[in-house]
């Protein structure tokens, strides 16, 4: 294949290229001339990678909304039912408890993350003794596989033996149902995603500050500004673009949050901890019912599409620049 | 506790504000105590699950389940881990998920850094839209996807081979992007006078980019491997003969036979998360400059 993409290439040398879209990609008029006789070679390195994309993403998202619009049957999906299983959405309980656990759990994560992150990597980034360690110690649980975590997670709050309850009793208080009681099971994985979540906006973060400028900061201190007024009308207005694109981060994994649910709780007691993923998982793969699961994923990945575009919307600007 | 900072200063003077000597108040000391005190809760406190894993690991089931609190296993022993590799296939686990990563990190790494050197350093039609279509991709979860690559597998006929965990696998657009980002950082004039020099593309890519790709390289693979290696929802669904699980699903597995018998369970979840963790103390630099960078675009 390479030989034959740099035959190409030479073949077409002298051609004067059309303009494209490209375009807004390269900023120097020098480099246009060789626009064209790169397109052969560029076909030959982008090729694997489509390739495997275009099997294995692009023609299972494709084959995921035709499976929606079906009718389960044993393994398979056959006969056409039009918006049927989007009818059946609409007026199912467990779904609406699913996105409304779902939307719940977003709305308690992800603001959590983002003031937790900020608090310790401002805190990082000021004079501490030993940060480095400290730094580690709060990256550490990210690169722990999510059914590790959950797994910890179990161990923790098992209502019986959990080394959680057992401090509780310890200390003279009432244990909390973790397991059998909806709001304490919610709780529990709130917890174990923050765990999880937290090192992640505190580089993101960390990042963000490294790159102001000490002297502003210094201007502040000159005009009498206190740590608060720093922190409130320096800080968190310069480190906005690392905010916006965490906000967007955490509100994807908090929609897709599954083996931390999976593994800690199954969705239970009751539906008190089934989110849409879960619940598209157990249609898809327990129960069977896939054409059902496949209409809960697309529902899944449309809203996810909103958010997508309007992080390419704020990023698209700086993205072309740099 | 005596003051953890090296102690330079006098007491405030009276004067202005010192244009170059920070001379530390007391108001200024207390707060530099706070911190610590608040870095050292939080260190506690994020590391005090994977103390607990580890104690429970080595400790004799009769402590595990035990409504005692003991934060220290009355004996140390390695049950749990003759547990995990008697009964259940655990080194057989182990080397499937390192078969498993480490095929799908070389493709995947591999075509992420031509598709990289592509967008970043060649031009063609299409390239922004093809560009913003591979990072579209980025945002599809695996759930939306499960049940129609599920299906494709079965078709293709690998459903319950390595091969159904790989290519889905794979198929990530997660490295390119970065990719792109370094490979555009590499100047021009390098690549034009490789061109005068009559290098072709492909010369130029294997014999000037790749060498100064290294570090994008080395953050590249820490990451895939980082992801694959803790990856369970995709193999939880391609994979069905327990000869062949993974580590994840084999924990999942464990937990299904053993119920509340944390001890084994911890000490195979304990052997899964090592070579990461080490991985990572090693290489720390890269993996947290790969997400930060990832994050600043």
């Amino acid at each position: 294949m390479s030989a034959d993409t740099s035959a190409r290439e030479e073949s077409t040398g002298s051609t004067a290229p059309p303009p494209s879209p490209a375009a807004t990609y390269t900023a120097q008029p020098g480099r246009a001339s060789r626009r064209q006789r790169s397109t052969g070679a560029a076909a030959g390195f982008l090729g694997p990678n489509l390739i495997l994309l275009g099997i294995f993403l692009f023609l299972p998202l494709g084959w995921a909304f035709l499976i929606s619009f079906q009718e389960s049957s044993g393994f398979g999906a056959s006969g056409w039912v039009g918006l049927e299983n989007y009818r059946r959405l609409v007026t199912d309980p467990t779904f609406w408890q699913s996105a409304l656990n779902t939307a719940a759990f977003t709305l308690i994560t992800v603001p959590l993350s983002l003031a937790l992150g900020l608090g310790l990597a401002v805190l990082m980034n000021s004079v501490l003794p030993g940060r480095k360690l400290f730094r580690t110690l709060i990256y550490l649980p990210m690169v722990i596989s999510g059914i590790a975590t959950a797994l910890m997670g179990v161990l923790l709050f098992d209502e019986a033996t959990g080394i959680i309850n057992k401090l509780l009793r310890e200390g003279g208080l009432a244990t909390v149902p973790w397991q059998s009681q909806g709001t304490a099971a919610f709780a529990s994985i709130i917890l174990v995603t923050l765990w999880i979540r937290v090192g992640f906006n505190m580089v993101i973060y960390l990042a963000g500050l490294q790159g102001i400028s000490p002297e502003l900061y210094e201007a502040a201190r000159l005009e009498g500004a206190s740590s608060w007024q720093q922190f409130r009308y320096l800080t968190v207005p310069l480190v906005g673009p690392s905010t916006f694109f965490l906000l967007i981060m955490d509100v994807i994994y908090s929609f897709q949050v599954f083996d931390t649910i999976f593994v800690m709780t199954g969705g239970g007691p009751g539906r008190s901890t089934s989110v849409l993923v879960t619940y598209a998982y157990e249609n898809g793969f327990v129960t069977r019912d896939q054409s059902y699961a496949a209409a809960i994923g697309i529902v899944i990945f449309l809203v996810t599409l909103v958010f997508t575009a309007i992080q390419w919307r704020g990023n698209r600007s700086r993205d072309t620049v740099g | 506790m005596a003051h953890p900072l090296p102690t330079r200063e006098r007491p405030a003077g009276p004067a202005g504000p010192p244009p170059r000597v920070r001379r530390v108040s007391p108001a200024q000391r207390a707060s530099a105590i706070a911190r610590l005190v608040t870095a050292a809760v939080v260190g506690l406190v994020m590391m005090f699950p994977l103390y607990w894993m580890i104690t429970i690991a080595f400790s004799p089931s009769a402590d595990v389940v035990s409504r005692e609190l003991q934060l220290w296993p009355s004996a140390w022993t390695l049950d749990n881990f003759r547990t995990i590799f008697g009964t259940f296939p655990a080194a057989t686990w182990f080397g499937n998920s390192v078969v498993v990563t480490a095929i799908i990190t070389v493709l995947t790494v591999s075509v992420n850094l031509l598709a990289g050197y592509a967008f970043a350093k060649l031009d063609f039609r299409g390239k922004g839209f093809v560009f913003l279509l591979v990072l579209s991709t980025m945002m599809v979860p695996v759930q939306v996807l499960m049940v129609a690559q599920f299906r494709l597998v079965t078709e293709l006929g690998i459903y319950g081979t390595f091969w159904a965990v790989i290519f889905p696998s794979a198929a990530s657009a997660f490295g390119i992007f970065l990719a792109r980002q370094f490979i555009i950082a590499i100047p021009d004039e390098l690549l034009e006078a490789a061109r005068m020099d009559g290098a072709g593309t492909v010369r130029i890519f294997l014999q000037i980019i790749l060498p100064l790709c290294k570090p994008l390289i080395a953050v590249l693979v820490l990451l895939t491997v980082m992801y694959q290696w803790n990856d369970f929802a995709w193999p939880l669904i391609a994979l069905k003969d327990a000869q062949l699980f993974t580590l994840p699903i084999g924990l999942l597995y464990l937990q299904g036979q053993y119920g509340a018998d944390y001890g084994a369970i911890m000490a195979l979840a304990l052997l899964s998360i090592t070579p990461i963790v080490i991985m990572f103390l090693a290489f720390q630099k890269y993996f947290v400059q790969g997400l930060a960078r990832s994050g600043i675009r």
